[in-house]
């Protein structure tokens, strides 16, 4: 059995909804972004940098971002409950699942971070 | 709750039907999009850092290495979205019981080939 106390909302069924919403918000912005791509007749650098310099573009970017986080935080953490398992690997495994926890939590704050340094750096 | 209850989690003696394969296919996807999600931020980086990175940017979606990492980005991406767009359908009640849920799966495989293709016919 695996406690709730390294999950995202700290219960399932947070964890449930808050995977969904961010789930639809990524889907928007993908849709969107390769709509945006595809129907754009030529794609300059100038067309690009507009569409990132508008205050709307950011905030969907921004959300998209902070919807990745915690998606992956979930999905992250099913599956290394699922495989990183005392039934399989012995007392060890809870030592090895939060270090790899803490290794890819690190990566996804480094990812936010990059993140709005490439938003407001436009 | 018995300590040591018998589990059968051996993969091989299991005959998986088609919804476990999405369904193992959409975890794997994800995993992988993790690390999808550093290349597209450099893409995202690159291109808006100025219009010689643009430009460099659009050399590199030219070279053959670059444009199958990228389409394998896109095919996961592709994967997971449709993968878990079915989930949402199945969350509102559609395609719940056994037969919906097969059938859900293989309209998800098609769905998911079509776009992979298209997004190859993007890149290339």
């Amino acid at each position: 059995m695996v406690t709730a106390v390294t999950s995202f909302g700290r219960s399932g069924l947070y964890d449930w909804m808050i995977q969904r919403v961010s789930a639809v918000v990524m889907a928007a912005y993908t849709i969107f972004l390769a709509a945006f791509i595809v129907l754009t007749p030529e794609l300059t650098y100038e067309v690009w940098k507009g569409l990132y310099s508008t205050l709307w573009m950011r905030v969907f970017s921004l959300i998209t971002l902070f919807s990745i986080a915690a998606h992956a935080w979930i999905g992250l953490w099913a599956v290394l409950t699922d495989y990183l398992t005392n039934r399989l690997m012995g007392n060890k495994a809870t030592i090895l699942r939060v270090l790899m926890q803490m290794v890819l939590g690190l990566i996804t704050v480094t990812y936010v971070v990059w993140g709005i340094e490439i938003l407001w750096g436009v | 709750m018995k300590k040591n209850r018998p589990v059968n989690l051996d993969i091989s003696t299991i005959k998986l039907p088609i919804t476990a394969y999405v369904s193992i296919l959409h975890r794997v996807s994800g995993v992988a999009l993790f690390a999808g999600v550093a290349i597209l931020l450099w893409m995202l980086d690159k291109s808006l850092s100025s219009a010689a990175g643009f430009a460099e940017m659009q050399d590199t979606l030219s070279s053959p290495l670059c444009q199958f990492i990228i389409w394998l980005t896109l095919a996961g991406l592709i994967y997971h979205m449709v993968a878990g767009i079915r989930h949402l359908i199945m969350d509102a009640g559609i395609g719940e019981d056994l037969e919906g849920g097969q059938k859900g799966a293989k309209i998800a495989i098609a769905v998911i080939a079509v776009l992979i293709l298209l997004a190859g016919v993007w890149v290339w």
